[in-house]
């Protein structure tokens, strides 16, 4: 399953931790949200990076005091169909400030990158080498968005008041 | 006519597999060279559950030609083939009903 | 109507290059059915019984004239010259195919047509009053604030994948033509008492397995402040709304599961984080949206103009003009009504010439406007009363003068066993059958308003629930049969019906329905009262008694 960062396909430098299973020196791991939680600041004291997946059916709130240190946090889709992920992303970015890698996980399909990259996410785990090679071109499908997200476009109605203002402050 | 998007694979008579055609939409039968037909009278007739539960899964298998495959009854009536429920026999005869006139 | 400008032609335009990629991905096998089923609903292509059915939004109900003849344009060249007007405001094709959608989605975004998100689970085009703007007391246009939302709504990447389906509907009337009562979002628009304008905002209505008439949640939501609650609301239920179970997927199950007081307090709680966000609504962004709506230059016009009074020796005329004329805020203009009732039609259904014919008299008679109404009529919203006469020789040539608007053979029905793969049974025949019986425009006349729904299964696409007589479709051995309420409504005093009693066979259903009737003009204590009042004061009995007493 090909990893999408920054736009392109990427290596994934982090160990998937099984529960049980010990973690490998100093490099990033990623764990789950159960493992995570029975003690967080123990993992969160090891040099290297920390991740953990987090469930979509999970208020993110109980990750809130843990952000500014995790380097990733992993979001999923069990089926693309299922937009819970979406609202978590939104929170923790927009709400929340957080900063680290946001990575898209489960059932992750070309149909919906601009969607998710509009939420937040900035990392995507695709199911579909095709479609993770069609990335680029997925992203820049749309150009005019409706709603204001965190993402940092404009929204068509702030686009037309900024012409509006433009063109009034010519007059 | 409860609808068959709620069945569970049993089949209480003589069967086929119906669908509708991916790219048009048309109504199609599996038949028995697992092929596709717009002619109930090519449908592969199946009668027990378990044939019917195989021609379903190969049908389901061609998801490129066919959609929403399910299990259909058909009554043998005098070697013929016919819809067996009111379902069928409109997706067989089309509308029951009369349209408004519009120009051929 | 609302004239895009070269934002929404951009969205559009990429929504359908999108769309165009997506099909061929489909019928190349690159995605598989199951991948790219809700890609299609959000375009709204269904699939049917015979063939791919083609929803198609029409915002708020309102057309221009290039648009109703696009539309006709696209029942000729891609599907068989007829189209259907829904419960949604919306129209439907019933064969068109997946391989020429693109093209059909290419020729509707010309003139600002699409079909975005008219299936799926997201938010389905926000509805509104079919008189809005034309209708006298109106405090503001609602389509306005439709607009607002429709573009809120539209593709937003938090709310496309929600449990269920989401439909909202707005008036600004005191007088519910819209019947928010039953959407999940309902809002009344109105001046508080301090002059200011702004929602009441209801949630949980609906229809289906489990209906629903709507619950306050608000009373009143400051027009600033109309998007980020919308949002507020929708993340609660996209967060919580049930998905295990598609039949308790929706908005009012979560309303009704958690109370509407718990549900008011998790939203408020979550709106306080948004309420100062960029969701904030500036009056100068309305004003922005409303100088892209076009308003007639009215003339200044006669209360009682000649033509009128000399049309008014003919009897044909004066019966049409009392049936579906309405009164219009302007004066010496009107509303008029286009009944798609004609007998022995199905309900809601109109030809593409019929089509092309209504976007010439709107343009000579209306401003190049036409309307479409939840109960599957159409509309021209600024008729001048002296153009009446000649509106109605040219409406009654082309078979759209019927004059049985809110009468008893203008039927609700949904397109049923005969085009729906959802469906138990049959419901237009049953209208068809029902428009015979009621063909008597005296007759019809003497009962007065009534308003029969038929759905042909359980999902109420017919709103069988609110109608004044719902009819319901169920299968039994393998048989159609028919489940009759009465009583219910759908305005602002919406209310679900009562099961009189045991299902009907298809057979009967027409029978009864006269039988209620007759039971009716029996009971009601004069001519003025009206079918859904005589139920109101006297209850269900009388009625059962006499419809099930030889049965």
């Amino acid at each position: 399953m090909p990893l999408v960062k920054n736009g392109q396909i990427a290596t994934d430098i982090f160990f998937h931790a099984a529960d049980g299973a010990e973690l490998p020196g100093d490099g990033p791991v990623l764990v789950t949200a159960a493992r995570f939680l029975e003690d967080p600041e123990a993992l969160l004291k090891r040099a290297g990076k920390v991740g953990v997946i987090w469930p979509n059916n999970r208020d993110v709130d109980d990750l809130v005091p843990y952000l500014d240190r995790l380097a990733l946090i992993a979001l999923v889709f069990p089926t693309f169909r299922d937009g819970r992920a979406y609202s978590q992303a939104r929170l923790l970015r927009e709400r929340h400030g957080y900063e680290g890698e946001l990575r898209a996980t489960g059932q992750v399909l070309r149909d919906q990158f601009t969607f998710m990259l509009r939420a937040g996410f900035d990392a995507f785990d695709v199911k579909k080498q095709a479609d993770a090679e069609a990335f680029g071109e997925a992203a820049r499908r749309y150009t005019v968005f409706y709603q204001p997200t965190g993402d940092g476009r404009l929204s068509a109605l702030h686009r037309r008041s900024q012409l509006r203002s433009s063109e009034s402050a010519r007059q | 006519m409860t609808s068959p998007l709620e069945q569970k694979i049993k089949i209480t008579g003589p069967s086929v597999v119906t669908a509708n055609r991916t790219a048009d939409g048309v109504v199609i039968w599996r038949t028995g060279t697992s092929g596709w037909s717009t002619d109930l009278a090519d449908a592969a007739i199946v009668r027990t559950s378990d044939d019917a539960r195989k021609l379903l899964a190969e049908a389901v298998g061609d998801d490129v030609g066919a959609v929403a495959s399910y299990i259909a009854p058909v009554e043998i009536r005098d070697g013929k083939v016919l819809p067996g429920n009111l379902r069928e026999r409109i997706r067989v005869k089309g509308l029951t009903i009369e349209l408004l006139p519009v120009p051929a | 109507m609302y004239a895009y400008d070269e934002l929404d032609r951009t969205l559009l335009n990429e929504r359908v290059s999108e769309f165009r990629d997506q099909v061929k991905r489909r019928l190349s096998g690159e995605l598989t059915e199951d991948e790219f089923k809700i890609l299609r609903l959000q375009n709204g292509v269904y699939l049917q019984l015979h063939a791919y059915m083609f929803r198609v939004a029409i915002p708020y109900g309102t057309l221009s004239s290039k648009q109703l003849r696009q539309l006709a344009h696209v029942a000729r060249r891609y599907d068989r010259g007829y189209g259907h007007f829904t419960t949604r405001q919306n129209i439907q094709y019933n064969w068109i195919k997946l391989s020429e959608l693109p093209d059909a989605l290419a020729d509707l975004a010309e003139v600002g047509i699409h079909a975005m998100q008219t299936s799926g689970n997201n938010t389905r085009n926000v509805t509104s009053d079919q008189w809005a703007g034309v209708a006298p007391g109106e405090v503001d246009d609602p389509r306005i604030w439709s607009e607002l939302l429709r573009q809120y709504t539209t593709l937003h990447p938090e709310f496309s994948f929600l449990p269920r389906k989401f439909k909202i509907a707005i008036t600004a009337s005191a007088h519910d033509r819209a019947a928010i009562k039953i959407h999940d979002i309902g809002l009344r628009l109105y001046k508080n008492d301090e002059g200011e304008l702004g929602f009441e905002v209801m949630v949980g209505g609906g229809l289906g397995r489990t209906p629903f008439i709507a619950k306050t949640i608000k009373q009143f939501v400051h027009r600033r402040d109309i998007l980020s609650y919308v949002e507020a609301i929708m993340r609660v239920y996209n967060q919580y709304g049930r998905r295990d179970n598609i039949y308790k997927a929706r908005i009012k199950i979560l309303v009704h599961e958690l109370g509407i007081d718990k549900f008011a307090k998790e939203v408020d709680e979550e709106w306080q984080h948004l309420r100062d966000s960029a969701l904030v609504v500036e009056d100068s962004a309305i004003e922005e949206i409303r100088s892209r709506f076009s308003y007639p230059k009215y003339e200044k016009l006669p209360h009682m103009p000649d033509q009128l009074k000399q049309a008014a020796h003919d009897p044909l005329f004066e019966r049409w003009r009392k049936n579906s004329v309405f009164t219009h805020k302007v004066q010496g203009y009107s509303i008029v009504t286009i009944s798609l009732k004609p007998v022995g039609a199905p309900p809601g259904d109109a030809t593409a010439d019929q089509m092309d014919a209504l976007a010439d008299l709107a343009e000579k008679y209306s401003f190049g406007e036409i309307r479409v109404g939840h109960e599957q009529n159409l509309a021209l919203p600024h008729v001048a009363k002296r153009d009446l006469p000649a509106l109605w020789k040219a409406l009654d040539k082309i078979g759209l003068a019927t004059p049985n608007v809110n009468l008893v053979s203008d039927i609700i029905a949904c397109p049923g066993l005969d085009y729906c793969s959802l469906a138990n049974a049959r419901s237009i025949p049953i209208a068809q059958e029902l428009t015979r019986r009621f063909a008597n425009h005296e007759t019809a006349n003497l009962i007065g308003r009534l308003h029969i729904n038929i759905s042909g299964c359980i999902n109420a696409c017919g709103h069988h629930h609110v109608g004044h007589i719902g009819i319901l479709g169920v299968e039994k051995n393998g048989e159609e049969f028919y489940q009759i309420t009465i009583g219910g409504r759908a305005d602002e005093q919406a209310q679900m019906g009562t099961l009189i009693g045991p299902a009907v066979p298809y057979a009967e259903v027409a029978d009864v329905v006269e039988d209620i009737v007759e039971a009716y003009l029996a009971l009601r204590d004069s001519k003025e009262e009206l079918f859904i009042d005589t139920v109101k004061r006297l209850g269900v009995e009388p009625f059962k008694e006499r419809v099930y007493a030889t049965r």
